[in-house]
């Protein structure tokens, strides 16, 4: 069986949570005292049963009647199972969107069939884009409320797509629902022959996410040494750490960086007994046939596939803290398994998630803002473009003094820009 | 710039199943804060998420011994089948234990025990207080976000200021597998390698690797009481009140804790396949069945967790 991990985005307004809701309560993921616990608490409050009190977890949320931060649900069918990242529309909503979209093989945006592509729509695209989750699905909700118009699901698909010609978006698909009445939900709809696609649960189930993963070029940043010190394996050294790209290979000729020495794959080994390869994200040990001085942070690939080295970085970063970026501003960088100091060299432009406007006359980057940026780190990173590989192109910024995580970053192919 | 392998593989190959993407993703969790933490520690209560979390840090380390100590918090209101299995599996896998004592905590003065009530709240002290003692800078906690509404928000990596508090407003984002484990002196992070797992992704693990658990996770017979309609287990601190009755009932434990607030479910499973069944098949949470704890109000555990419970 297979995970799939998704994100929605989008408001309670957009009929978000019913969907999850449904989702989860006709594959059977709700269990009977959660339901029960939302129903007592819905009638005490007054309303009726409230779906969006089983995602919004803390009581900051259930009094105030927003979603302040990223939720993690999980339901299973027998073809799959399913993490939904679920990110809240109000508040913080790119960086929580960028949050749950980090790790998602597909963004399932909600669009209002009375209200067709708003604002929200078109920010919600660019993001899961921008964090190049593979597959897009826009569902068009609320169909009941405009009769099962195939002319009005037809015209909001023709608007999507005429936008999404901007962004990158690989796969997209799109689903007429209703999440109250649950069609196209879990089961395909009678209310409208007209639509010939699958349910959006199907759809789930059978999207082919497989080749996804980069597994041409080689890469296993070293996490963790291996050295057992006891008599039965006293000279073993391995090198523990997941394959963030590639498949690796017994036997296989690689180079380690940043020293550049050359060796051979020994073995791939794990607790379960030797594996003639490995590839993302299976988490092994790898021993070289010649006694190299590797440690954490450095990268096996192979001597003729290797990542950018370089100490001079271009990428998109989501500012995600209070106090504003800016250029001359020192930060901790988190690479795959490396750790170094950067300085913001310069700022680019500020993007306008909205228009996708481009501000070149920006000087800094406030709280959920995007922009472009050059960074100098003080030791070269081993890294990929972000949208050859998620994994070798993704970096964390923290603040040295408060340890807060402030900023998500993408990093661009350095020699043709983008 | 070229490989000799360039041509993509066949489709469906190279897909890892759904339980070793998530064993992956936790053998790289233990190994990130083996490489970057200086006194981690292990919570190791005998239950089945803390024996599945040390047998997936064993993969993590093989053939090394584990790098850290495990840590049981003992509110010495114990299932004796649980500390003979706890002593046990620390024995055969030559890990240091270390046993921080509620009771101990309760006879220092540090905690005021109420009659009636369980100890399961007064944990957070003691815990609390073994962390300063030991100077352990990573706890890793064998809880799951589908556990609870709270844990659905919990990080991976979890920052607690030096009281040890949970803020769930202001945690730090936590973005593709690039965890943030920095922190002062005093503060530490709570590491959860299991937050993507589900009850039944834990029973599904435990039948694969064919792991030992103690024996009432699996049905046997056992005096019990209905006490607000969950059936607690006749022991010491649990006896029957007036007008309740003592059944004698074919039973297993879905969850296991402190003796005076985890109950039991009728069940007939008596392999971890049988219990795959009935997991797949209930309607009802486990700690909804089985944990008077969380019972109290809607945001019980968000509450403790806040204090810095587990």
């Amino acid at each position: 069986m297979e995970l799939l991990r998704f994100a929605t985005a989008g408001s309670v307004d957009d009929g978000k949570s019913t969907l999850i809701g449904r989702l989860l309560f006709d594959s059977k993921a709700i269990f009977e005292d959660q339901m029960e616990a939302v129903e007592q608490a819905s009638l005490r409050r007054g309303e009726v049963t409230n779906l969006a009190l089983l995602v919004d977890g803390l009581r900051a949320e259930r009094e105030q009647g927003i979603t302040i931060d990223v939720a993690y649900r999980y339901f299973a069918t027998p073809a799959r199972s399913f993490v939904i990242a679920d990110t809240p529309g109000h508040v913080q909503y790119t960086r929580n969107m960028v949050t749950g979209a980090s790790t998602a093989d597909l963004a399932l945006i909600l669009i209002d069939a009375r209200k067709g592509i708003v604002e929200q729509s078109r920010r919600h695209a660019f993001l899961a884009s921008l964090l190049r989750v593979p597959h897009l699905v826009v569902c068009v909700n609320k169909m009941d409320l405009v009769g099962y118009d195939q002319d009005v699901f037809n015209a909001i698909v023709e608007e999507f797509r005429a936008f999404a010609i901007r962004l990158e978006v690989s796969d997209l698909s799109f689903v007429p629902v209703s999440a109250l009445v649950g069609d196209n939900v879990v089961h395909r709809s009678a209310a409208m022959p007209w639509y010939e696609g699958s349910s959006l649960l199907h759809h789930l189930e059978t999207v082919h996410i497989a080749s996804d993963r980069n597994l041409i070029d080689v890469r296993f940043p070293v996490q963790y040494v291996i050295r057992p010190h006891r008599a039965e394996h006293h000279d073993y050294r391995g090198y523990a750490g997941q394959v963030a790209g590639g498949v690796l290979k017994a036997g296989d000729e690689v180079v380690v960086l940043p020293s550049g020495w050359p060796s051979t794959v020994a073995a791939i080994e794990t607790f379960d007994g030797p594996v003639a390869e490995a590839f993302a994200p299976m988490s092994v040990t790898v021993r070289l046939a010649d006694d190299l001085d590797v440690g954490r942070g450095d990268l096996i690939c192979r001597p003729h596939n290797r990542p950018h080295v370089g100490q001079d970085i271009e990428a998109m970063v989501c500012w995600m803290a209070d106090g504003a970026l800016k250029v001359g501003g020192r930060y901790a960088v988190h690479h795959t398994t490396r750790t170094a100091r950067a300085v913001v060299k310069d700022l680019i432009y500020r993007l306008d998630v909205n228009t996708l406007h481009r501000d070149e006359s920006a000087t800094d980057l406030g709280l959920n803002e995007i922009g472009r940026v050059r960074l100098r780190t003080t030791v070269p990173l081993f890294y990929d473009e972000y949208r050859r590989n998620r994994t070798m192109g993704s970096f964390i910024l923290v603040d040295e003094a408060t340890h807060a995580t402030v900023a998500a970053g993408m990093m661009l192919d350095p020699s043709h820009g983008g | 710039m070229t490989d000799t392998r360039t041509k993509p593989p066949p489709p469906g190959a190279y897909q890892l199943t759904q339980l070793r993407a998530l064993e992956s993703e936790a053998v790289h969790i233990f190994r990130e804060v083996a490489a970057t933490f200086e006194h981690p520690v292990l919570l190791f209560s005998g239950g089945k998420d803390s024996v599945v979390m040390l047998h997936v840090a064993r993969k993590a380390f093989w053939p090394a011994p584990l790098p850290f100590a495990v840590m049981h918090i003992d509110t010495g209101h114990n299932f004796p089948e649980v500390i003979e299995f706890r002593d046990r599996t620390v024995e055969e896998l030559g890990v240091r234990l270390v046993v921080a004592s509620v009771q101990a905590s309760i006879d220092a003065g540090r905690v005021a025990e109420r009659p009636g009530v369980s100890r399961n709240r007064l944990q957070t002290t003691t815990l609390l207080d073994a962390i300063a003692e030991h100077r352990f800078d990573a706890v890793f906690g064998g809880a799951r976000r589908d556990e609870e509404k709270a844990r659905a928000k919990e990080r991976v990596f979890s920052f607690r200021d030096e009281f040890g508090q949970w803020d769930p407003k202001n945690q730090r984002p936590e973005l593709w597998s690039l965890y943030n484990g920095r922190h002062q002196p005093g503060e530490h992070i709570r590491v959860f390698p299991l937050s993507n797992w589900t009850e039944l992704d834990i029973w599904r693990y435990v039948a694969g690797e064919e792991i030992d658990l103690p024996p009432l996770y699996y049905a046997h017979r056992r005096q019990v009481v209905r006490r607000d309609n969950m059936l607690m287990s006749l022991c010491e601190w649990i006896q029957p009140a007036e007008g309740e009755e003592v059944l004698e009932a074919l039973v297993r434990y879905r969850t296991v804790g402190d003796a005076t607030c985890t109950a039991a479910v009728e069940s007939a499973a008596t392999t971890a396949d049988a219990v795959i069944v009935e997991v797949a098949a209930t309607r009802i949470t486990e700690r909804g069945a089985t944990r008077a704890d969380d019972r109290f109000s809607e945001a019980a555990m968000e509450d403790r967790k806040k204090e810095g419970y587990f």
